[in-house]
């Protein structure tokens, strides 16, 4: 094992960890804003991967493709919240979770029923190909770097939005008294659209950017958002400190984890063994991880203070 | 006594019953599968219903003991027809009691640590825990190579059932029946002991049920762990239905459908698991056999019931549930 190669898995890891923060980041907003768990989360992060999938192949153009994935992403957000979602928001938790569940079936037959079986593929924009040398001769691709740089933007981006801008103070207003920012002559309905469609449009965009990483294909979302459900729980559910903390530590956990493991393993028993079970072992370990956090603190690492 | 409710009930349990009998006579033997695909899942279903409808635990995760279950028979049965010994030099078997009963206490202790955990949260954070696990034990499931991994596990020859050929359509369609009767009636029978008064108090009235001098953890953990071993039994005789066990019996996917048939059914309701899995076994033969986009359907419809008709099938058939 080398510096070069544990660096290049810890980039690797804080990949993961930003893609998972900006999925993370809009079930937790929208869960802290409208008290609403949404399985279709992944559903909307696989609209913005075909979108820019489908755009991009007519155009020639990824960067195009991507304006599409967040127009897309959030368009679809916008009109999901209007028709079904605004529905649910004084339901209880059960009948959010099927009638999201519900969406999914739809949202992933309808996109086979539009763009077919096939998987889609989306290419690296020539601007971003290629490999770059970092300090002990390791290589990391210029793409991913790129992903990272755009998920600390976001995270920027968003610390400004919700604590800097008149928006945020109605988003945050919006999670500590629903009741009272109404009463003050805010308009909630089109707030809470506002903030579905950004959370659905943060999805799209991260959608998008893997799409260059793997095929775009249906069901694509849903390992992404159980891991993503995972990052709120560790972070506290409704709070972005703690889903850009939750995400970076399941994104570089699971990473690692996948890559050392089996090594570690392997000192003590043969290599095909160390590597099967050190596997096995690996793709439990941010469960374990997460089971550890709440056995200490139930409520997450940054539980919201008013909830 | 006779209610509205218990006469649909009592019907519902006889055309389960007369239907394959017939579609047997008739030479149909596809239709008698039908029917046993409806009670296996029923009664996954009925086990997830003890955690959602009486103690009000919205468990995301009951696919994982559903898998769990079907592994048990899976591997048991492997081992018997290679007779390479298990741990501890233990031998496989193909006797489905014994199955059954490997696949409960495996399921329950699974349950038990999963639980312990799980319920000291609530809410929001439950459903997504127990979502988490189940995923754990299907990632776990994919990732161990010994027992088919990603491909599963093919169970060459139905495990059997002493005095029954369970080959025969028909005689496994009344194994399964039976079973998901007795599985009704402990069912019945938790709701109305004094345990079943005090989960479903614990959902209604938590500080209520603590100033009484009840633990709601314990009682709560007690009613997840038995709903668990329901759902495993379920999941042994469904490996034994397809005589195939995958992970995907363990996706989340299969627990978004238990919890879906208890909805289509009617919440906490003693048939509502079986008249959820008719319907859905129904849908998905009807509109299945018109398009092969049937899930889009299925989400529509199931949308137009969470939204519109909360009752479920049993709600429209047989009015109000008594209790909120």
């Amino acid at each position: 094992m080398t510096i070069a190669l544990a660096l290049e898995q810890l980039l690797n890891g804080i990949q993961l960890g930003v893609m998972l923060f900006l999925m993370a980041a809009g079930l937790t907003l929208i869960f802290g804003v409208m008290g609403l768990i949404n399985l279709a989360h992944g559903s909307l992060y696989m609209v913005g991967a075909f979108a820019c999938a489908t755009v991009a192949a007519w155009t020639g153009s990824f960067w195009l493709g991507l304006i599409a994935s967040l127009a897309c992403a959030a368009a679809a957000g916008a009109i999901v919240e209007l028709a079904v979602i605004r529905r649910l928001y004084d339901r209880d938790h059960l009948d959010q979770v099927l009638a999201t569940f519900a969406l999914i079936l739809i949202f992933s037959e309808g996109t086979r029923w539009l763009l077919g079986d096939f998987p889609l593929y989306l290419d690296i924009p020539p601007l971003l190909q290629g490999i770059v040398t970092l300090p002990g001769d390791a290589s990391y691709p210029v793409y991913r770097l790129a992903i990272i740089a755009v998920g600390a933007l976001i995270a920027l981006g968003l610390y400004l939005l919700i604590g800097k801008t008149r928006l945020g103070m109605r988003i945050r207003a919006g999670e500590s008294d629903r009741e009272m920012i109404g009463a003050l002559g805010v308009d909630i309905r089109t707030l809470y659209t506002l903030v579905f469609a950004l959370g659905s449009a943060l999805a799209g965009l991260a959608g998008a950017l893997v799409g260059a990483l793997q095929s775009v294909q249906v069901g694509m979302g849903e390992p992404v958002l159980i891991l993503a459900f995972v990052v709120i729980v560790i972070g506290g559910i409704g709070s972005i400190k703690g889903a850009l903390y939750g995400a970076l530590l399941v994104g570089v956990t699971d990473t690692l984890g996948r890559f050392l493991l089996p090594q570690l393993l392997a000192l003590f028993v043969g290599p095909s063994q160390a590597g099967m079970i050190g596997g096995a072992m690996a793709s439990m370990l941010i469960y374990v991880v997460m089971a550890v956090i709440l056995a200490v603190k139930p409520r997450g690492l940054f539980p919201p203070a008013h909830a | 006594m006779l209610t509205r409710e218990n006469t649909v009930n009592l019907l519902l349990a006889l055309l389960l019953l007369v239907a394959p009998l017939a579609a047997n006579a008739f030479g149909q033997p596809f239709y008698v599968t039908l029917a046993t695909r409806i009670a296996i899942l029923a009664l996954a279903a009925l086990g997830l219903n003890l955690a959602l409808g009486l103690g009000g635990l919205v468990s995301f995760g009951h696919a994982a003991f559903f898998g769990i279950g079907g592994y048990a028979a899976g591997i048991l049965s492997s081992h018997a027809l290679s007779y390479e010994p298990m741990i501890f030099g233990l031998p496989g078997t193909v006797q489905m009691p014994v199955i059954w009963i490997v696949a409960v206490i495996a399921s329950g202790l699974v349950a038990l640590a999963i639980g312990a955990i799980s319920l000291r949260t609530s809410g929001v954070y439950f459903i997504m825990i127990t979502l988490a696990f189940a995923q754990m034990v299907y990632y776990f499931a994919i990732s161990w190579p010994a027992y088919g991994g990603e491909d599963g596990l093919s169970i060459m020859v139905r495990n059997q059932f002493p005095g029954t050929n369970t080959m025969k359509p028909l005689s496994f369609f009344l194994v399964c029946y039976v079973v998901l009767l007795a599985g009704i009636g402990l069912f019945a029978l938790i709701r109305a002991s004094r345990f079943g008064a005090a989960l479903q108090a614990a959902r209604q009235n938590e500080t209520r049920v603590a100033t009484v001098g009840i633990h709601p953890y314990r009682i709560r953990l007690t009613g997840f762990v038995i709903s668990a071993m329901i759902t495993a039994l379920a999941g042994a005789l469904y490996a034994d239905l397809n005589r195939f066990v995958s992970p995907s019996m363990l996706s989340w996917h299969m627990s978004g459908e238990l919890i879906v048939l208890i909805i289509l059914g009617g919440t906490g309701r003693l048939f509502g698991p079986l008249a959820g899995a008719a319907l859905y076994v129904a849908f998905e033969f009807a509109l299945g056999g018109l398009t092969e986009r049937w899930q889009f359907f299925l989400g529509l419809i199931l949308l137009g019931v969470v939204l519109f008709a909360r009752g479920g099938l049993l709600g429209l058939l047989a009015g109000k549930a008594k209790h909120g």
